[in-house]
């Protein structure tokens, strides 16, 4: 059973549904029982990382994601829940993330060269640096995946599994160990993004 | 690199598709569930529900719907009608929306956007403009374009992304519906005028009125139409062919 951690940001309906599509027995649960017994962790997230990781950190869930991450559970972070499992993050003053991964979060404003609108909203192709990574077992350089943000993460070239271009190379996949991470929506990236979940489930 | 995005809209009435459809090998063809499938299948990059419903039972059947749609269909989902407070919000991104367009609600409250954003997120908020030449000045149209608001067109989108609009839908009255092509000079003042994505909407006619889009302003991120996609005289995969000749990055 796979367990979407509901910390009470976003909207998780789109992710149950695409983890059921791919066969998946998936529930949403802020119970810290049920995800300890759940085989695999998803961490979701959607808008400003102070509140995000604030709301995880009420709700001590934090201490369940960074214990089952401990002990080996395949844990997977997508978009703001990517950008959380890092030391921290510079959106509206300086956060500080789970820190299960090596790399800071930072603006886009100022760093891209100008003239790209920021969101970077859309579809951006993959640039595979680590062809190995388990999310990987069907995806193809250049296959292209949603994305919506106006953060990234920088500093982690030692979990780096995708990057995708846009003015700079983004971080958009990492990978170390049982950890991993997207900054895009695989749950909105059509028959690529289901792939890479199911290779997830199967992992 | 980031890809340019194609977005077919659906108006849906009391739980159907409006505007009459003909496709081979759709077997209902008013469904919103089956053509969105459709468009999904096809290369369709985002898709817009747009809910012009007036009645409370025709609100709740377009929750069904939109219910259903984003059960099986896993792209981008933009929805945008009747939508006037952060209520409104809750109740499409509870059905599976990504993105909620704000127009005449907006006009009427600008702080919608703001507090929208506030507690969705910047990405989820879509200001949506109509837009028409009157005395050749740039104004803004309320109520499906039927009332002049007297707006200056470009300083509202400026008000609209400064207060977290994450994206802006423009949509030319002057050229929609003349399938002329895109309106270029109004697109450029409004790319001229903000730095978040711009959807260019009104006046496609063919496939090559999207090469010229894109190609005249690159800022440009998407295209969106919808009858053409609908009567089919623009085929979603030969339309991205067609840019991908052209040097235009596609999803394919």
């Amino acid at each position: 059973m796979i367990a979407v951690i509901d910390y009470g940001v976003g909207n998780l309906f789109s992710l149950r549904r695409s983890l059921e599509f791919v066969g998946a027995e998936a529930t949403v649960s802020g119970d810290a029982a049920v995800l300890r017994r759940a085989d695999k962790l998803i961490l979701p997230g959607v808008g400003a990382f102070g509140d995000a990781a604030a709301k995880l950190r009420a709700t001590g869930l934090d201490q369940v994601v960074l214990e089952q991450a401990a002990a080996g559970k395949p844990l997977l972070g997508i978009c703001l829940g990517m950008q959380l499992l890092f030391e921290e993050s510079e959106e509206y003053g300086i956060h500080p993330g789970l820190g299960l991964l090596k790399g800071r979060v930072v603006a886009m404003e100022g760093r891209l060269p100008a003239g790209l609108p920021i969101p970077h909203i859309g579809w951006n192709g993959l640039r595979l640096v680590k062809s190995d990574c388990p999310l990987f077992r069907e995806t193809k350089d250049g296959d292209c995946v949603y994305f919506v943000h106006s953060f990234y993460a920088e500093g982690c070239e030692d979990s780096l599994a995708a990057t995708a271009e846009y003015g700079l190379d983004l971080t958009a996949t990492v990978w170390r160990d049982n950890v991993y991470g997207c900054q895009f929506h695989p749950e909105k990236s059509g028959p690529v993004g289901l792939k890479m979940l199911r290779a997830f489930v199967e992992v | 690199m980031i890809t340019k995005r194609i977005i077919p809209c659906l108006d849906v009435k009391d739980g159907r598709v409006v505007k009459g459809v003909n496709f081979a090998g759709l077997s209902d063809v008013s469904s919103p569930v089956d053509l969105a499938k459709y468009y999904s299948d096809c290369g369709a990059d985002e898709l817009v529900f747009y809910d012009i419903t007036a009645s409370a039972e025709g609100r709740a059947l377009f929750t069904d719907i939109l219910t259903e749609a984003a059960s099986q269909i896993f792209i981008p989902l933009t929805v945008g009608g009747g939508i006037r407070t952060v209520e409104d919000f809750d109740r499409v991104l509870k059905c599976g929306a990504d993105k909620v367009s704000v127009n005449s609600g907006a006009i009427a409250d600008p702080d919608l956007i703001g507090a929208a954003a506030k507690k969705y997120g910047d990405q989820c908020v879509v200001l949506s403009c109509d837009i028409k030449r009157v005395d050749g000045a740039f104004h803004v149209f309320a109520k499906g374009g039927r009332e002049d608001t007297g707006m200056e067109a470009i300083a509202w989108i400026k008000r609209g992304v400064s207060m977290g609009a994450g994206e802006v839908v423009v949509n030319s009255i002057d050229t929609d519906g003349v399938k002329g092509g895109f309106d270029l000079p109004m697109l450029q003042a409004v790319c001229d005028a903000v730095d978040v994505p711009v959807v260019a909407s009104g006046g496609a006619g063919s496939a090559q009125d999207f090469v010229t889009l894109f190609e005249t302003i690159p800022a440009v991120s998407a295209g969106l139409a919808a009858s053409i996609f609908h009567f089919g005289e623009v085929e979603i995969v030969r339309l991205k062919q067609l840019l991908r000749e052209n040097n235009i990055n596609v999803r394919l």
